[in-house]
């Protein structure tokens, strides 16, 4: 075995051009960890390794192992540690090798990180973030869209982005925030698409939807993957002359109703497109938010798409059945503009 | 570590730390006893939670910290947030829900903190939680440098949460001075120790994670105290983290509604005699530390402050009803600042950077000694030290149960064993241990119950294993069973299983 200094250069991100989101991660955390010694990351075999999706890669050769800690195979000790370290002022990273995996510590971040500022006035800024979502053959427990439990937590805030430079700004965000946030990386999104990032030290504002296509005939809410399969399925029926605004969330909670009622007003119908499962699902929450604002504004009844209420199923024609499609969008669509 | 704690206690408390001590325990014991009398009068709002019997477990831990040091509190750990510094009319308003209180209401009893003064990590109550958050802050106080030691308590019950093992796991790789104080009061709200964990002294756990760990008396408190600052001293000093098992006996129920009649009265008898306050007292008067006007001195003073602090208590509004509604998040209320006390250009690159590949000093699994437990295996812990000097008499109700007669352990048995019902099918043989179903000897073998002509022969085992997948799947026997989905309705597969079989 070589002892030779480290390659740093192999380690590092790309510096110029068009990066994948694992990338745009990665530089998110290089550029906050140099920027502001408080910032910590913790996590299973984020070291050495660099994380199961060497989302990490590099930073323990940069940062030290004070800095980059890796743990036992114990997410509620992860949790509780990092949550223990931002009440000295620190603000840890902690990642969910896979964010499946947050059920193991759900009691400490329920009820400890998110109860904490509003019960005793202590704030806990870090940031939980971790793979998520399917489409990649990972089985049940590797494929999970877990946000909506923690949606229906007061006192986190939870980050879903669907590109490249929205993951990096809305990870320095959350890691400059002051309160909890769970950021969910879509696994499907990590390598297949490339972008160029905004110069400088930019940031993407917790809270805020975005507009992706614009549209008069009906919106079409979604976040995540979801929201390239939207985006697909809007070029389908534009072809039929459908014309489908495309809101892509970014952020579920706190959840941008603003940008949803503007656009339902405008076209009055609205289409929620998401991943998770049904029952339970952003979808739902959404639909009751737009009869309380924008019933009179409604031309049609708000229409889910969503994945099955079942597991994620390992097999590819069960997860395709599962998931849902640009095929499955643009059908919903269609019968929900001609309503 | 038995050293330290064996010498007499005269030679390291000065004769003001030994009064303190007296003051703490006698201040936590007033004070619970007037909310005792509040309960009753309807004043205190949720339950309340005594701890009587243990004062001088909060108080002799808590006593052994510094200033910088941070707790975190168990529900009756009320003695420890006098110690540091808590005026008692937290306590009052918090158990009252006044808007006076720490939390203005948001939560009661001992559940508040103070991050920026004294040091204090909330609890909840999801037992064992609070280990990994102070292994957390313990890692951070020193990532900042600032010499501090982290302690929390876990009773005798919270000791088999996976939190605590997960965060004594932590703890103990981190090396993190960390303090766990394992307050065993010998009850888990009506479950004795015995029926929780089939060993005599918790402190043992820490010895599976490398922890050393000590046993004391939970009701001396300049036992409990030395032992606590032994713990301490050695976290400060890089050592950490460290166990301590406090024998102890919760005097009461688990709150206020627990008439805790489940307790034997002989158990309850032993340790009134034991109680630690009625024990420091007649240690102060043999080692004529005090006398009796400085104890009626320390009586008044209690009294009298305790009569202001109640009052300004009760004379507290309860929170306004739209304070429900603020506080979810930090928008900005509260300034996150860690307070470094080294360079954070140590922990800035170019300084921080290393060559992250693992050496084989790190990996000693590689020699035969450490495979077979020998010399390359690291074990830091020592042994439970118990404290001889402290150890309580032996009593009957404090005996090790002895192992229960037949009769009784078949009663605790589930309920299928208990009735002579094997728990398995007997006539299923086991796949003998390590071997896979695709282990060719045990395929051929005839315990396999594949080569038993009732099981193995019928049709559908061959078309399952040889038709094509699509096939197989739908003539499965299983797969009646396969289940419904959310709606309710069975799922269907393909047509084949509409046509043939429903």
């Amino acid at each position: 075995m070589s002892h030779s200094a480290p390659n740093l250069s192999s380690k590092t991100v790309p510096t110029s051009g068009p990066i994948t989101m694992v990338d745009a991660i990665r530089q998110a955390m290089f550029e906050e960890m140099e920027r502001d010694p408080a910032v910590v990351a913790i996590g299973e075999d984020i070291g050495v390794y660099g994380g199961a999706f060497k989302v990490t890669d590099g930073l323990l050769a940069k940062f030290g192992r004070e800095r980059v800690i890796e743990t036992p195979i114990a997410e509620t000790a992860i949790i509780g540690a990092a949550c223990g370290m931002s009440f000295l002022g620190l603000r840890p990273v902690a990642e969910m090798q896979f964010i499946d995996f947050i059920a193991c510590c759900f009691n400490q971040v329920t009820n400890f990180v998110a109860k904490s500022h509003y019960l005793w006035g202590a704030p806990v800024p870090m940031v939980i973030r971790g793979p998520s979502g399917g489409g990649v053959h990972g089985g049940p427990f590797h494929s999970a869209n877990p946000e909506m439990y923690f949606v229906h937590t007061p006192g986190l805030k939870v980050i879903y982005p669907s590109t490249p430079s929205d993951a990096k700004g809305l990870l320095k965000s959350a890691i400059r925030d002051n309160n909890p946030v769970l950021f969910f990386e879509h696994k499907y999104l990590y390598r297949r698409l490339k972008e160029e990032m905004p110069p400088g030290d930019y940031t993407v504002p917790i809270g805020k939807a975005i507009v992706r296509r614009a549209g008069r005939d009906l919106t079409v809410v979604s976040y995540a993957a979801m929201a390239h399969t939207a985006l697909d399925a809007a070029v389908e029926l534009a072809k039929e002359g459908i014309e489908a605004e495309v809101i892509d969330l970014r952020t579920l909670l706190p959840l941008d109703k603003e940008t949803i009622l503007a656009s339902v007003k405008k076209t009055n119908k609205l289409l929620v497109v998401h991943e998770d499962t049904r029952t339970g699902g952003i979808a739902g929450e959404i639909a009751a938010l737009v009869f309380e604002g924008a019933f009179e504004d409604l031309d049609g009844p708000v229409t889910r798409v969503t994945a099955l209420d079942t597991p994620v199923p390992y097999s590819p024609p069960l997860e395709e059945r599962f998931l849902p499609n640009t095929e499955k969008v643009v059908a919903a669509a269609r019968k929900l503009a001609k309503y | 570590m038995t050293q330290s704690v064996t010498q007499p206690a005269t030679q390291q408390l000065t004769r003001a730390q030994h009064l303190d001590l007296y003051y703490y325990m006698q201040l936590n014991r007033q004070l619970e006893e007037r909310m005792v009398r509040l309960f009753r009068q309807n004043k205190i709002v949720g339950g309340l939670y005594s701890s009587l019997g243990q004062e001088a477990v909060s108080v002799g831990t808590c006593y052994a910290l510094e200033k910088r040091d941070w707790i975190a509190p168990m529900i009756r750990n009320i003695g420890a947030l006098l110690v540091k510094g808590v005026p008692p009319r937290d306590i009052f308003t918090q158990h009252m829900a006044k808007f006076t209180s720490p939390t203005l209401g948001k939560d009661g009893t001992s559940h508040f903190g103070d991050l920026k003064v004294r040091h204090i990590v909330s609890p909840i109550s999801m037992l064992g939680d609070l280990i990994p958050v102070m292994t957390g802050v313990a890692m951070a106080g020193r990532y900042l440098g600032q010499h501090i030691v982290a302690l929390t308590w876990i009773g005798d019950g919270g000791s088999s949460t996976g939190a605590f093992h997960e965060g004594l796991g932590l703890a103990a790789s981190q090396r993190a001075p960390f303090v766990l104080i394992i307050e065993n009061n010998q009850w888990a709200y009506s479950t004795p120790v015995s029926r929780q964990v089939p060993i005599q002294n918790l402190a043992d756990r820490g010895a599976a994670y490398g922890i050393a760990s000590a046993i004391v008396d939970g009701n001396d408190v300049v036992a409990v105290y030395q032992a606590a600052k032994e713990a301490v001293d050695e976290c400060r000093a890089g050592r950490g983290p460290r166990l301590v098992e406090v024998k102890t006996m919760r005097m009461r129920g688990h709150a206020q509604h627990d008439p805790a009649e489940y307790v034997p009265k002989e158990m309850f008898d032993y340790w009134k005699g034991r109680d630690p306050i009625t024990l420091y007292e007649k240690y102060l008067t043999e080692n004529k530390i005090w006398d009796a006007a400085a104890k009626s001195e320390i009586d008044a003073r209690i009294e009298r402050e305790l009569d202001v602090e109640q009052k300004f208590a009760e004379d507290s509004p309860l929170p306004p009803p739209e304070l429900a509604e603020e506080g979810v998040y930090c928008d900005g209320c509260h300034k996150i600042e860690a307070d470094w006390k080294r360079a954070k250009s140590e922990v800035s690159p170019p300084k921080s950077s290393i060559d992250p590949t693992w050496r084989l000093k790190d990996l000693p699994a590689y020699t035969q000694a450490a495979i077979t437990g020998g010399n390359g295996a690291k074990n830091p812990a020592q042994k439970p030290v118990t404290v001889p000097a402290a150890t309580p008499p032996a009593s009957p109700a404090l005996q090790k149960p002895a192992p229960a007669p037949a009769a009784e352990r078949a009663e605790s048995q589930p309920e299928h064993l208990a009735a002579g019902v094997a728990a398995e099918d007997p006539t299923v043989p086991r796949v003998p241990f390590g071997r896979g179903p695709k282990d060719k000897a045990f395929r051929q073998s005839s315990e396999n119950p594949q080569n038993k002509p009732a099981y193995s022969r019928a049709p559908k085992e061959k078309s399952f294993s040889r038709a094509p997948l699509e096939k197989s799947f739908s003539k499965s026997p299983r797969q009646k069973s396969f289940g419904k989905n959310a709606q309710g309705k069975p799922f269907t597969k393909n047509p084949q299983d509409k046509q043939g079989r429903r």
